[in-house]
């Protein structure tokens, strides 16, 4: 409940300001502290117990784009009797604050793996009624309990992926070595100098560098972090741009040649490219990053029991099939396989083989300000 | 006697009413703004929390500290130096044809000054892809330059891209006020200016220019300061390659989730920003 | 006009580089014309004449919705913030009152303010005097079209009033005091000699400021609620996946009822001309 002792203590400081009293210094903290009662009666608020299938109102969907079969929507709306007002977020890092800081209004958000975490320890999330979504079940060992969500009280896997390279293969020919070297080796990379993008996100591009170094992606090592900024800095005047958001069109238009980015974006624009033969995707031998997304309640969520029914929901086998068809990326779901498209299950992009050397990306604490810092130095 | 006194009377009520015009605006500001921005202000003297949320408790100056680092620096001057090219290109451009806008009939006038707007009302982020593809390898730039016998022209992800980006995007900031202000010239003046001093340049540089300057510098203030924290343009037509200062301050806030040092950064910004856009103001009123 | 500057600035020269700023401005606009019509959703490749993206913009109904409340947003905040900060303009050069200073500087913030920290501090603002008034009079707010409006006019006060001043600013008062001596009432005055005098910059400010609405992606993108996004933040949210070429059509949508909008204008505007106003203008200015 930190963050909901931040916002009182936000509440004391605008009532302040409001008011033109001089309060105390100490004035905030005293008036977090004082405040049990009305974190008591939040939650009690939104956690009325919930029954299967039960739904208390519309349901108002914060999700990345384009990221929900439209035929879920409605099949959802169609079953329930309810609405599904969706809107959408770019990053992690633009939900986090505008959950975080109350009043959303959203009743089910889509954070990554490492944001979950962030999120529990501020107690931006609410306990979910593990009772009101029989379907938990289905979810794979492997992501649940993930990780991030060690007892996972709070969060349901909805899709995973990975980050790595994809690559114009008439370029690279088939038989290209398949490591991060393409992008951080002088030499190898040279062939394709000021064809390559890179992911403009400090965890995924350091990440990348340390992976090809050998060390962990949540290195907290400040020499480690060192070795790698030095690598991403020398990169930089081989590659064409940092960019988290075109880099598939990019490659598929013939504008680069090789493009840092998650896999099924990357799938996603090798389809529509003219010839999608010419492309392919993969993770580098040294390993790469493992992301998941995950469905969660604000802590504040006006109507949580359509909440849990929205996650039951998603979670039933063919639902999430439908999801995995229509996303490309991989589902969490075990027992959605047998509805998954074949194409999609055998394809290496989706579902790499060798899943050993994949890392998630965790939150470092107080080391995080360092990658960004070393990745804004790295760019100079 | 009496005449000071009504005198003293008027000028009260002048500023009463000069207060009272002032007001809703004023209240306004101050209510959903000024308030807001105190509680940026508290935050920067907070701390960030493991978690990256801001701890208001430990109140420190570690995050105006942390603003003396040498990147900090590299990237204000990087960010000044783009956003004054990008003024004075739009300045160049923009004042002949503010020029030729104001002394066109009405009805043309304002048809040409919609049309500086017209393109504006459609999405930012497309203008910016139509502009990718304009300036792309083999894009339409290239085979222009190309078909003239200039070669291939590759513009996209440089320092070029992002100026010309950029000038795009503030020119109508700059032709706005200074349409406001050419138009309202006197042109008996610009006469008077002929007689007196013989030649155009000289009439130009001694009255137009000093009787423009208003739209001037308010041109060049909404065209150098927006170009300083651009950070959208420069990452989608410069590649993002360097570190400019608005998609600094955005890591602040966002990807480090480091708001201190985010708020810290925006207020001694905005406190230097003011301060010299209030001496490039006395200056250009009274010298120039 | 005045010839003799026209000899010196030759008219052609004036003319050439109002071409090449008109081919510039809308260099872009015609490259997304034309691939509003392209079939491959790949920017830059032409795939072929298509009208399917129109055809899916009109039945998207979370699109349209966008862009109803992106309209009325700009609409609502252009026409509070044109007469606020036109008020506030004339205030600061035409009169001399207490905190004259303070309002001039705190003016200029919103301008120099960066993006993000604005969007955040509107965000800490809302949430925090919405936990406020709840918890003092129990009053229960929520973020949406008011939030965005309320934050749209905080920031284009400051940009309206700018250009306002900049036509303001050393004009001569006489005109406005004999006007107030020959009418009864200052609104009067106000009327038919300042507002006519001002207009120009008061019409360049409302355009500046709908523009600014209209484009605003990250402060909306923190205010606004569930539901209640302008086409801008659902622009912007598109990008990870491929902004469709449906966007380059919404685009051109709204390019095309702008045009729309100012044919009508200039009909109307047409229709005073034949009245007479335009005598009120500045000297010379109709030569």
């Amino acid at each position: 409940m930190k963050s909901m002792k931040f916002r009182l203590a936000g509440v004391a400081v605008t009532g302040a300001i409001l008011l033109a009293s001089c309060g105390g210094d100490s004035s905030s903290d005293d008036a977090a502290a004082d405040e049990p009662a009305a974190e008591e009666s939040t939650s009690e608020a939104t956690g009325a117990d919930c029954a299967v299938d039960q739904v208390d109102g519309d349901l108002y969907l914060y999700n990345w784009s384009e990221y929900i079969d439209p035929d879920l929507k409605t099949a959802f709306e169609e079953q329930y009797g309810v609405a599904v007002i969706e809107d959408n977020y770019d990053s992690n890092e633009a939900m986090q604050p505008i959950v975080a800081a109350g009043n959303s209004g959203y009743d089910v958000i889509v954070p990554s793996d490492y944001m979950v975490s962030i999120m529990i320890e501020e107690g931006s999330l609410q306990a979910l009624q593990l009772d009101a979504i029989p379907n938990m079940a289905n979810l794979d060992p492997v992501f649940y309990p993930a990780p991030y969500d060690p007892t996972g009280a709070y969060t349901a896997a909805y899709q995973w992926g990975t980050t790595g390279l994809g690559v114009d293969l008439t370029v690279l020919g088939e038989d290209t070595p398949r490591t991060w070297g393409l992008v951080f080796d002088p030499e190898l990379s040279a062939n394709f100098g000021g064809n390559i993008t890179l992911l403009n996100d400090p965890r995924e591009t350091i990440g990348a560098a340390l992976k090809y170094l050998g060390y962990s992606l949540n290195t907290t090592s400040i020499e480690e972090l060192d070795e790698a900024k030095a690598l991403v800095a020398d990169a930089v005047a081989r590659i064409a741009a940092f960019d988290s958001d075109q880099y598939d069109e990019l490659l598929v238009s013939g504008q680069t040649q090789i493009a840092h980015g998650f896999s099924g974006n990357m799938l996603y624009g090798i389809d529509e490219a003219e010839n999608p033969d010419d492309y392919t995707y993969f993770v580098p031998d040294e390993g790469g990053t493992i992301w998941t997304d995950n469905m969660a309640l604000p802590f504040d969520a006006p109507h949580p029991c359509t909440a849990h029914t929205f996650i039951n929901f998603i979670l039933d086998a063919e639902n999430g099939a439908a999801l995995t068809n229509w996303n490309l990326y991989g589902s969490p779901n075990a027992a959605s396989e047998p509805f998954i498209d074949a194409e999609v299950l055998e394809n290496e992009i989706v579902y790499p083989a060798d899943r050993s050397k994949l890392e998630f990306i965790t939150n470092t604490g107080d080391f995080e300000t360092n990658f960004s810092d070393a990745f804004s130095e790295a760019k100079g | 006697m009496s005449v000071g006194i009504a005198e003293a009377k008027r000028e009260r009520s002048e500023r009463r009413r000069g207060f009272l015009l002032a007001l809703p605006s004023f209240a306004y500001m101050v209510l959903f703004f000024a308030v807001p921005l105190i509680i940026v202000l508290v935050y920067s003297f907070a701390t960030r929390t493991s978690t990256g949320s801001t701890a208001l408790s430990d109140w420190n100056l570690d995050a105006y500290r942390k603003l003396g680092e040498p990147i900090v620096r590299n990237v204000v001057v990087r960010s000044v130096i783009l956003a004054l090219v990008t003024t004075v290109i739009c300045l160049v451009v923009a004042y002949p044809f503010a020029w030729f806008c104001a002394h066109q009939r009405p009805t043309i006038r304002n048809l040409l000054l919609i049309a500086v707007m017209i393109p504006f009302w459609t999405n930012f982020l497309v203008r910016n892809y139509a502009w990718r593809i304009l300036l792309s390898n083999g894009g339409p730039i290239s085979s222009f330059t190309e078909a003239i016998g200039l070669g291939e022209t590759n513009i996209l992800f440089t320092k070029t891209a992002v100026v010309i980006g950029l000038v795009y995007a503030y020119l109508p900031f700059m032709i706005l006020p200074l349409y406001a202000s050419i138009d309202r010239l006197d042109r008996r003046l610009i006469e008077a200016g002929r007689d007196l001093y013989g030649s155009g340049s000289q009439t130009f540089r001694r009255i137009v220019l000093p009787l423009t300057m208003p739209g001037v510098i308010a041109g060049s203030i909404l065209v150098f300061v927006p170009s300083m924290g651009a950070y959208v343009t420069p990452e989608l037509l410069g590649g993002g390659k360097e570190t400019l200062l608005g998609s600094y301050i955005v890591t602040q806030f966002l990807t480090a989730r480091n708001w201190p040092v985010g708020a810290s950064l925006s207020f001694v910004l905005m406190a230097v920003m003011l301060v010299s856009t209030i001496v490039y103001f006395r200056s250009g009123g009274k010298n120039l | 006009m005045s010839e003799t500057i026209t000899r010196r600035l030759p008219a052609w020269a004036l003319r050439t580089n109002g071409a090449v700023v008109l081919i510039f401005l809308y260099a872009p606009i015609i490259l997304l014309v034309v691939f509003s019509f392209s079939a491959s959703r790949i920017p830059g490749q032409w795939g072929g004449f298509t009208s399917e993206w129109y055809a899916t913009l009109f039945d998207d109904s979370r699109l349209q919705r966008t862009i109803s409340v992106s309209v009325k947003v700009a609409l609502v905040s252009t026409l509070l913030a044109t007469v606020l900060g036109t008020m506030s303009a004339l205030a600061l050069e035409r009169f001399k009152f207490r905190g004259r200073k303070v309002f001039d500087a705190l003016l200029y913030l919103p301008i120099i303010i960066p993006d993000v920290t604005m969007a955040v501090m509107m965000l800490m603002f809302f949430s925090q005097a919405f936990d406020l008034l709840d918890s003092v009079f129990g009053i229960g707010l929520s973020k949406g079209f008011a939030t965005i409006v309320v934050s749209h006019v905080a920031f284009n006060i400051a940009f309206v009033s700018v250009v306002v001043r900049a036509r303001i600013a050393g004009m001569d008062a006489t005109l406005e005091q004999a006007a107030s001596d020959l009418y009864a009432t200052r609104w009067q005055a106000f009327r038919f000699v300042t507002l006519p005098l001002i207009a120009p910059g008061v019409l360049g400010g409302a355009l500046l400021a709908i523009t600014l609405s209209l484009d605003d992606v990250v402060v909306t993108q923190f205010v606004a609620g569930p539901g209640s996004t302008t086409l801008p933040v659902y622009v912007f949210s598109l990008i990870r996946k491929g902004v469709t070429p449906t966007i380059n059509a919404v685009s051109v949508i709204m390019l095309v009822a702008s045009l729309i909008l100012v044919a009508g204008s200039v009909g109307l505007q047409r229709a005073n001309a034949s009245r007479g106003r335009q005598q009120l203008r500045t000297p010379g200015g109709t030569s």
